[in-house]
This record gives structure tokens, sequence and C-alpha cells, in this order.
């Protein structure tokens, strides 16, 4: 007799444990019933994140970098997974290859962001990146894994904290990065990873005002909507392309601080 | 308090005396009486007008245009055919010279601008003189040198011009915050149509001569006057490819809201809510110049004024008993006078919002101290104000005043002062006053704001980035990160 697997239950990602919608709603999307998380678990995630920002800004960049390494790692490990949730192998390890990439950033992106001002007065006058804070991603339904891995490792690499839209068509690889991510030293809440409607999920994180910044990537028409209510507390917004790799695209969502501190005596 | 400090603390302040008067010359500065739009290198008869006045006296000045949406389009047109037919064309290090050469005349012609500075906006002349004109110039000549140099401030990265750049900026340093918009914007290669706050139009309107004595070509900057309307008809434009904001935050919302779709690149520099953190350690009559600086420094019409003092406990009543001694000895009065400290309020308008948020803050249960001071009858005026007693959740501890007035909250802990100062939507600017170098690093990571000051207050640089975190804004202006916002970059 031969024996039944145990099949998985497909659930959101906030503050590092995994819950069902508090709606109790799912949708069928790739042949599963996946969480249909509604505009309260909208508001869960973001208050996750928020709380889950001083730890993760607050870790030393070389740090952070080793969190991010351990991110590869454990794609790479589910890779054979992944590849049945993506266009395959190569899309598996080009996600791979760029979290490692963005994970070399982490300690380098003060010294190509920042600079030390020669101002006219008896001050050391710098200015250095920092994280913007909690930023809204809406992701595109192409390519499934790496249009997520390219858009939320930007912010994260730069000391930011996510809460991810995965793509309404295409979720299933988002859970699965929400299980490498659960094993990888990523501290719970720095990513947070929500299924469902993006019409109806959308406006929610875009008007939230406790989210700071909003990647539109995979927002196709709805944009100037969602751009008009991120005007509500001056997000920070920004139109990616999926398959980026750029430290600018790292620094659109940091803020540029400028330090005057005195010389004397 | 050692024996010395306590004989000078009560020191009595003469009351019987005065100072001579001590006005600075108006006549270096020749009105005209009407003036028109700045498009295509030539004047334009304005269609509608309005009358600008000097703040401290309510006396009319001049008219001047107020643009209409066809007049905005000329101006924008006469942008795009720069733009296209001439200014693209001109080499970087031709480019760089045209802004060195208008550097050089803002030296030049600095009292000039210096005293129109103050006859329109009300500040005192030692403030425009030695604060907005040298800056001002300076903030040229900075960005002169990058005109030429931009492949180097962005390795790797191909930049190009974003085109027509929409600028409006607000009254508070008229003549600062054009050479904050338009240096940058001609250096990275753009043409511009600048508008000047409805109540401040002269300055800009006289640095159109500047920029015919530089020989500029004609449409490369283009200034229009007038309310709010005007600004809205340039930010809708289609002709212009990137606007760039400093103003209220309520005014840059709507904006963002205006531009939502349209890939415009945008630039905000809004409002702002500073603390300006006193530790217990800190040099106290330094501090106390440095709170004084923060907050009644152009009549604390400044974006990132310190109008929230943090007190550490431990030295609350030193800190209030020193800073309300200073109050007395502010001069307030004719912005002309070169002994003037506190200058007019810059419009009536504004003179309401304060009187009307200081009402507030006497309602909510805060202590109003007032030096003793005469104000002129004519003009808007406000003496400078200090509340104690202010709990976090007051409105003039939340809002943001744009006026001499100060309120003082306390703290015990490093970790409270942050959590205190870091309590409003706003994060353009923090202060701290500390003689311990570590304790200084410490804070600065982490307050939430895009400048932070260390034993001053209200410094700027061409070379420093300014702006803001939050609901202060987005995008940086001064030094090389200034030139992003004026740059595609492939």
């Amino acid at each position: 007799m031969t024996r039944l697997p145990v099949k998985k239950t497909y659930k959101l990602f906030i503050g590092g444990s995994f819950p069902r919608s508090e709606s109790g709603r799912t949708y069928e999307a790739e042949g599963q019933n996946v969480a249909r998380a509604s505009r309260k678990d909208v508001r869960d995630a973001v208050r996750a994140a928020r709380g889950a920002l001083p730890k993760w800004a607050g870790m030393t960049a070389y740090n952070r970098g080793q969190v991010l390494y351990r991110l590869a790692e454990m794609i790479e490990a589910r890779t054979a997974e992944f590849a049945d949730l993506c266009s395959g192998r190569p899309e598996v390890e080009r996600a791979v290859d760029r979290t490692v990439w963005y994970a070399g950033w982490a300690d380098k992106l003060a010294q190509v962001l920042g600079s030390s001002n020669p101002v006219a007065g008896p001050y050391f006058n710098f200015t250095v990146p920092e994280p913007t804070g909690v930023v809204g991603v809406i992701a595109a339904d192409e390519p499934p894994l790496l249009g997520l891995v390219s858009r939320v490792l930007q912010a994260l690499t730069g000391g930011n904290v996510v809460v991810a839209l995965a793509s309404e068509t295409r979720p299933l690889a988002a859970i699965e990065l929400a299980e490498a991510l659960a094993t990888s030293d990523v501290p719970g809440g720095v990513v947070n990873l929500l299924t469902g409607r993006r019409a109806e999920l959308a406006p929610w994180l875009a008007s939230h005002m406790d989210v700071n910044a909003l990647d539109l990537t995979g927002a196709d028409g709805d944009s100037p909507e969602l751009e008009r209510a991120a005007a509500d507390n001056v997000k920070r917004v920004v139109h990616g392309d999926p398959d980026a790799q750029s430290p600018w695209e790292i620094a659109s969502f940091l803020e540029l601080k400028t330090v005057w501190h005195p010389v004397g005596q | 308090m050692t024996e010395l400090e306590r004989k000078q603390d009560r020191a009595p302040v003469p009351s019987e005396w005065t100072y001579a008067s001590a006005p600075e010359a108006r006549d270096i500065v020749t009105l005209q009486d009407r003036y028109g739009h700045y498009v295509g290198g030539e004047w334009l008869e304005a269609r509608e007008t309005y009358t600008t006045i000097s703040p401290a006296t309510e006396e009319p000045l001049a008219e001047v245009g107020q643009a209409t949406p066809e007049e905005v389009q000329a101006a924008v047109d006469a942008a795009r055919d720069a733009y296209a037919n001439g200014w693209s064309d001109v080499s970087p290090s031709e480019r760089a010279k045209y802004l060195f050469r208008i550097a050089r005349i803002l030296q030049e012609r600095s009292r000039e601008f210096a005293v129109l500075e103050s006859l329109n906006g009300g500040k005192p002349i030692k403030e425009s003189r030695d604060v907005d004109l040298p800056l001002s110039a300076a903030h040229f000549f900075y960005y002169a040198g990058w005109a030429d140099k931009l492949e180097y401030a962005f390795p790797n990265r191909k930049p190009r011009p974003v085109g027509v750049a929409g600028q409006i900026i607000p009254w508070n340093f008229p003549l600062l915050m054009l050479a904050w918009k338009i240096a940058p914007a001609l250096a990275a290669g753009n043409t511009v149509v600048l508008k000047p706050a409805e109540t401040t139009p002269l300055s800009a309107l006289l640095f159109c001569d500047v920029l015919r004595q530089a020989e500029l070509p004609p449409g490369v900057v283009n200034i229009v006057t007038g309310d709010g309307r005007t600004g809205a008809e340039i930010v809708k434009s289609e002709g212009v490819d990137k606007v760039a904001f400093t103003g209220s935050t309520d005014v840059g919302k709507a904006i963002q809201r205006e531009l939502a779709g349209t890939g415009k690149k945008l630039t905000l520099e809004l409002g702002g809510k500073a603390a300006n953190i006193i530790f217990d350690d800190a040099a106290l009559d330094q501090a106390v110049e440095g709170i004084i600086n923060g907050i009644y420094f152009n009549q604390g019409h400044v974006c990132c004024a310190g109008s929230r003092l943090l007190v550490q406990e431990s030295i609350y009543e030193p800190v209030v008993e020193k800073l309300k001694r200073r109050l007395t000895t502010l001069r307030v009065g004719d912005p002309l006078d070169k002994n003037t400290d506190v200058g007019a309020i810059n419009s009536k308008q504004q003179l309401d919002k304060i009187q009307e948020l200081v009402a507030s803050g006497a309602e909510e249960g805060a202590e109003i101290y007032q030096p003793p001071c005469r104000l002129p009858e004519q003009g808007y005026w406000f003496a400078p104000t200090v509340f104690t007693n202010v709990a976090q959740s007051y409105r003039i501890a939340q809002e943001e005043i744009f006026g001499p007035v100060l309120s003082i909250l306390t703290f015990r802990t490093p970790d409270e002062a942050v959590e205190k100062a870091n309590n409003t939507p706003y994060g353009l600017s923090a202060g701290v006053w500390t003689e311990k170098g570590s304790r200084i690093l410490w804070m600065a990571e982490r307050l939430r704001a895009g400048v932070v000051w260390a034993n001053t207050y209200n410094r700027f640089d061409p070379s420093s980035p300014f702006g803001g975190y939050k609901e202060s804004g987005f995008g940086r202006e001064g030094g090389r990160h200034g030139l992003e916002p004026y740059l595609d970059l492939t």
C-alpha cells in the first residue's frame, strides 16, 4: 500500500509565524488552497514589521550581510521545491545568486552612497544612508520567485523591514520563500508575506500611515490610485523592475542623514 | 553654578537706555512700480497683478504678476524650447562658467539683495546680509563646479538632464531657496520654471537681472510670480518633467497626489518640528545661544527650526532661567536696522496662524513667557515666546508653528530624549548639545531626522545635503546628493 503524503497548508507569514488569515478565507491558486489575507492581516503584518525594525536596522551591516547570505543558503537547499513553483531551476539559481550579491552589499552601502562633506566651518560633516523603515512591496506575477526576491532583497539589504503582497496568481513561491526565511536567521517580522487578492489588499498597504515606502513593481494599472493613497504620509514610491539587481535599487529605500559634529580642542 | 556665573546672571539688565537706530541704507535697491514675468529672457507684461508689501510696515513695494495658466504655459514652453534648442548643446564646462558668473554677480550685488530680502520678507538685515546672501552665492559656486564633473559624481552611470524642472519655493529664505533650486538644476543641464512665494517675489525678480548680466541664454531660467494657483499650474503642466517643492507638508502631499501616475520626478522639502536636545553636561551658555538661534533665527520661519526644546531634567531650571534672561536682550523691530535680532512676521496670514497656535498652547495648559518688548504698531509682529509646562500631546508640541515660539519639554535619559524627539510625523532636523562626543554620535544614529546638528544649530553649507525623513519630504538638496533629483541616471 502506497503511503499517503502529508500535504502542506499554505498560510501567511507574519512576525515569523505562519498564521491563517484572521478572516478564515482562502482562495485557490496553482491548484492549492491559499490563505486570502484581509485588511486586518495587512495591519498585523505592518505592526510586526515595525516591531522588528529596530533589531534589523540596528544590526551591524556585516551581520546583516551574513544573515542574508544564510538566506541564500536556505534557498539553494530548497532548489528542487522552488523549481517546481517558478519557471524552473535557472530562476532559482538566479534568485540564490542575487541574494548572495545583495548580501555582499550590506556593508558597502555607506561607503558608496555616503559622503563626508567639506563644510566651511569647524565641523566634521558626514552623510550616511539609513533605512527608510517599513517598506510595502507589491510583487509582480512574473517571474514568481525572482520577482519577489529581487524586490524584497533590495529593501532588506539597506536595513528595511518588508510587508510584501505576493503575486495573486503565483503565490506558492512566496510561501516557499517564507519557509526559507523562517530558517535563515532573518528575525521574525523583518519580512512578512501576504497572499490574497491584490486589488483588495494593496490600497490598505498603500494608505497605511505606518508604512514609509511603497514598491509598486507589481501594481500594474492600479498605480495612480495607490500612489495617491501613498501621499497621505509622504511615502517614498518606487516603480521597479521585477528583475532588477542594482545598488541604486537599494538606495531608493534609504534616507540620507547628515551630521554636523563639532571640531575643537 | 560657580560664583562668577552667579554674579553674571544677577547682573542688572539696564532698563533706562535703548540702542540708537542703525538702519541699513535702503537706496541701494531700486524698485520698479510693476513687474511682469520673466519668460524666455524677456519681461512678459503680467495680465493680472497683486501688490507685494513690506511686512514690517505694510508699505506697498510693487505690483507683481499673478500668473495665469497661459502665462505659466508660456514659461514652460520657453523652458522646453531652451532645453531642446541650445542649452542641452552647451558644453558642461561652459555651463559651469555661467553658474560661476551667477555666483560672482551675487557676491558683487550682495548688499543690494540683502536689503531687498529684508524689505520684502521682514527678516533682519544682519541675517540676510550674513547668512542668506553668502550662502546663496556659495551654492551657485559649489554647483558650478559639478556641472562638468557629473560622471564622477555617479560612477558607472550615465547622468543625463531630466528636462524642464518646475520649482516652487517658500517665503522664509526667498533667494537662498531659489539658489538651492536653480543651481543644481542648471548644473545638471536642465532648464527651469521657478515660482517664488506669493509674499516674497522681489529678490527672484531682481535675480533675473543677474541672469541678464551673466548672459545666460534666454529661456534657461524662467520666473513667474503668483500664489498657489500659479504653483498648481506648474505642477500640472505637461511640459514639466520634474517638480521640486519646498513648503508646507499639506501642500507637499497635495502635489504628490496630483503627480500620482504621471511618472514625473518629485522632490519635497516640507515641514518640521525639530527637537533641540540639551544634556546636563552641555556648555550651558553656548547651548542657550544655540536654543535662541535654533528658534528665533529668521523669526522661527525655518522649516528645520528647533521648536521643541528637550532639556534634561537636572538642568531644567538653570536653562529656563538663562533662556528667559537672554530673551530680554533680543531686539525685535525694524528688519533694516543692523541691531535687530528678530524682524517682522512675513505676512498677516502667518501672524494669524502663530496667534492661533499660541492661543491653543495657553488653552491646553502650557505656561507662556514673553519678554517685555515694544512691538511696532504698523506691520506684523510677534514677540519671542517660550512655553513651559508643555505636554507632548499639545498642539504647540505637535504642529509646526513656523514662528518665534518655543515649547520646552524635559527628559531624564538619552533613550527618553530619543523617543520624545522622534515622536512626530516630521523628521527634518534635530539638535544635540553635549560635551560627550560618543553621545553625539549615539544620539545621531537614533534620531529619525535628515540633519543632526551637534553643539550648533541652523547651520547650512552647499556641500552638506539637507532634507527630511518621514513627512518632512524626500530628496536632498546640497552636496553630491543634491544633484541626483535633477538627473536621469541609467
